[in-house]
C-alpha cells in the first residue's frame, strides 16, 4: 500500500477531538438515573422508562437500584421531613460527577403542600441542576429535562463540577 | 435488651436462639428499596433466612394532607385529595364529595352518577395495571410493566381528554363532575371496552399459568378469612381470603345498584389468590364501562345550585346575579351546614372513607380520610410470618399499599 493510499485511508477513518468533548460524550449518553420513586411522580417516571415514551433512546434506562452504580438521581415527588436526611445520605453514596433532577412542583418548591410535614424544595439538601415544572409533570417534560441535562453534562467535560 | 436504631425506633433483642441454632438478626428493609412499592420501612427479625417478626415504620411520605385540608375552603380541597392516594384520584375525589354532599344534603342529576361510575372504574383498572406490571418486576416477569403500562397509557389518555389532566384529575367534585364527556372520550372509552378484555388474556397468558409466577405465590403469605376480617384487611386483601365484601354491592352508592356484575373472590386466601381475584375485577370492571357507557343517561352533569357551582359562561354575560354568585363563590366559597359525614368507596385497594366535620363556614373544621392502604399493612406481619425474606417481596407487592394513603 502506498503511503497517499494510506493517509487517504486514515483520513477517513480517524476523527480529532478534545478528551473533555469525548468524555462529556459517553457520560451525556450513558446517564443511569438513580431508582428512586417517591410519590406521584414516581409513576409518571415509570412511564418514561416504558414503550411509548421510552427513555433508552437517550441512554437513561438502566435505573439503578443501588446508589453507588448511578449518576442521576431523579427526585421524584415530595419529600417530607422524616425522608430529607435519607434523601441526603443516598446523594452523598452515588458517586461523582453526580447531578439531580428535581421532578414536579412538589419537590422543586412544595408545590401545594405548604406546610410543617414537606421539605420546602429538596434544593434545601441537595443542589439541584434540573427543575421540572408540573404536578405531575408529563413523561415528555422529564425526557426534556434529561436532554437538557444532556447538554450541560457535554459542555461540562472533563472540568470537575464548580 | 432494647437497642436504639436511630430516629426514635427501638428493637427489643430477646437474645434468643433461632430453630436452626443460630440468633435471631435484625435487619431494615427500606425506606429506599425497590420492592417496597414507595417508601415504606421494615425491621425485620429473621432466623436463619426466615421472617419471625415484622414491623412496618410508616411516615416517610406523611405530606399533612389532612391538616392542610382545613386551611383550604370546600372547593379548594378536591385538589389535595388527588394527591393521597395518588394511583386513585376520582376514589379519593368521591368519597369527599359524596361525605360533603351528604352535609349539603344534595342529590346529583344521574348523568353524574354514571360519568363519576365511569371514571372510577377506569381508574380501577389503571391502578390495579401498575400493581401487575409492579409485582411482575418483582417476581422476574419484567415484560409485564410493559403491557400494562401500554393499557394505562390509553386511560390516561382518555383522562386527559376528558378533565386535561393525566394523573390528578379532580374530575369529581361536591355536585357533580367538572364537566361533560366528550364525544371523543366516549369515542375513545368504546375503543377502550372493545380491546381490553384480549389485553387481560395476554396478561393472563403471561402470568396465570407461568410456572416459575405460580411457585412464587401460591401458598405465600396465606391470610385466613377470620385473621383478614380482624386485622381490618378490605379490598381485594379481604376477597382474596373468600368473604365476598365489596362496598360496591354491600352499600351501593352512586348508582352502583343498577349495574350487573360480579364480586371476585377466591378462597386460596395466597399470593395467587390476591393475582385472580385483581385480574376479574379488571374483567368486572369492564362490564360495568360497557354498561355505563351504553347506558348513559341525557342531562346535567352538576346540581342546579348557584351556591355551591359556579353559574355557566354564557349567563355570566347577561346576569348581573351570576357575576356576584361567580364572585362570592370565587373569593369566599361556599359554606356547608354544621356537622359531620361519613361517605365510603370501593377504591382499588379497598374501604376508601372520608370523614368530613363542618363548623357552619366555609372551611371543613376537620377531614379525615380512612385509607384502604394503611389498614392493609396491618396483616403483613401475620402473612410474611416463617416465610423467606424473597417471598417477603412477593407479600408486600399483594398488600398493594400506597405509601402517599398510607402517610398522607
Amino acid at each position: 500500500m502506498g503511503v497517499e493510499a494510506l493517509a487517504e485511508s486514515l483520513g477517513q477513518n480517524i476523527l480529532t477531538t478534545t478528551l473533555g468533548k469525548l468524555i462529556g460524550w459517553g457520560r451525556g449518553n450513558s446517564v443511569w438515573p438513580l431508582q428512586f420513586g417517591l410519590a406521584c411522580c414516581a409513576i409518571e417516571m415509570i412511564h418514561t422508562a416504558t414503550a411509548s415514551v421510552d427513555i433508552a433512546r437517550f441512554g437513561s434506562e438502566a435505573m439503578r437500584a443501588s446508589p453507588r452504580q448511578a449518576d442521576m438521581m431523579i427526585v421524584s415527588g415530595r419529600v417530607s421531613q422524616k425522608m430529607a436526611p435519607i434523601l441526603r445520605t443516598i446523594y452523598d453514596q452515588m458517586p461523582e460527577p453526580k447531578w439531580v433532577i428535581s421532578m414536579g412542583a412538589c419537590a422543586s418548591t412544595g408545590g401545594v403542600f405548604n406546610n410543617y410535614a414537606l421539605l420546602q424544595g429538596v434544593d434545601k439538601i441537595v443542589p439541584v441542576d434540573v427543575y421540572v415544572p408540573g404536578c405531575p409533570p408529563r413523561p415528555e417534560d422529564l425526557l426534556n429535562a434529561l436532554m437538557i441535562l444532556q447538554e450541560r453534562i457535554k459542555a461540562q467535560g472533563i472540568t470537575p463540577r464548580q | 435488651m432494647t437497642t436504639e436504631i436511630g430516629q426514635g425506633i427501638t428493637v427489643t433483642k430477646t437474645g434468643e436462639q433461632g430453630a436452626f441454632g443460630g440468633e435471631l438478626l435484625t435487619i431494615n428493609f427500606g425506606p429506599h428499596h425497590p420492592s417496597t412499592h414507595g417508601v415504606l420501612r421494615l425491621i425485620v427479625d429473621l432466623d436463619g433466612e426466615q421472617v419471625r417478626r415484622l414491623k412496618p415504620v410508616i411516615g416517610y411520605l406523611h405530606t399533612g394532607i389532612e391538616k392542610q385540608a382545613e386551611a383550604l375552603r370546600w372547593q379548594q380541597v378536591v385538589v389535595v385529595t388527588d394527591r393521597h392516594d395518588y394511583l386513585s384520584p376520582p376514589f379519593n375525589n368521591l368519597s369527599y364529595a359524596l361525605a360533603v354532599e351528604k352535609l349539603l344534603g344534595v342529590e346529583v342529576p344521574p348523568r353524574a352518577n354514571a360519568l363519576r361510575v365511569i371514571m372510577c372504574e377506569l381508574t380501577r383498572i389503571s391502578s390495579h395495571l401498575v400493581w401487575l406490571g409492579t409485582s411482575g418486576i418483582e417476581l422476574g416477569a419484567s415484560t409485564m410493566l410493559m403491557y400494562c403500562f401500554r393499557e394505562r397509557d390509553t386511560i390516561l389518555d382518555m383522562n386527559e381528554e376528558i378533565s386535561g389532566f393525566r394523573m390528578h384529575t379532580s374530575y369529581i367534585r361536591p355536585g357533580g363532575v367538572m364537566a361533560d364527556a366528550t364525544p371523543r372520550f366516549l369515542e375513545l372509552l368504546d375503543r377502550f371496552c372493545n380491546q381490553m378484555p384480549g389485553n387481560i388474556d395476554e396478561y393472563e397468558a403471561l402470568l396465570t399459568m407461568n410456572p416459575i409466577f405460580r411457585s412464587r405465590t401460591i401458598g405465600i403469605g396465606r391470610l385466613p378469612a377470620e385473621d383478614a376480617k380482624v386485622l381490618g384487611a378490605t379490598g381485594p386483601m379481604l376477597r382474596g381470603s373468600g368473604v365476598p365484601w365489596d362496598l360496591r354491592k354491600s352499600m351501593p352508592y352512586s348508582g352502583y345498584e343498577s349495574y350487573d356484575f360480579e364480586v371476585a373472590t377466591s378462597d386460596l386466601c395466597d399470593c395467587y389468590g390476591r393475582y385472580l381475584v385483581r385480574i376479574k375485577e379488571m374483567r368486572e370492571s369492564v362490564k360495568i364501562l360497557r354498561q355505563a357507557l351504553d347506558g348513559l343517561p341525557d342531562g346535567p352533569v352538576n346540581i342546579d345550585d348557584r351556591k355551591v357551582l359556579p353559574p355557566p359562561r354564557e349567563e355570566l354575560e347577561t346576569s348581573m346575579e351570576a357575576v356576584i354568585h361567580h364572585f362570592k363563590l370565587f373569593t369566599e366559597g361556599y359554606t356547608v351546614p354544621a356537622g359531620d359525614a361519613y361517605a365510603a368507596v370501593e377504591s382499588g385497594r379497598g374501604e376508601n372513607g372520608c370523614y368530613v366535620v363542618s363548623d357552619g363556614t366555609h372551611k371543613p373544621r376537620r377531614v379525615k380520610f380512612r385509607s384502604a392502604s394503611f389498614v392493609n399493612l396491618q396483616p403483613l406481619e401475620r402473612m410474611a410470618m416463617n416465610h423467606m425474606v424473597a417471598d417477603m417481596v412477593a407479600i408486600i407487592g399483594t398488600a398493594d399499599a400506597v405509601l402517599g394513603d398510607v402517610d398522607r
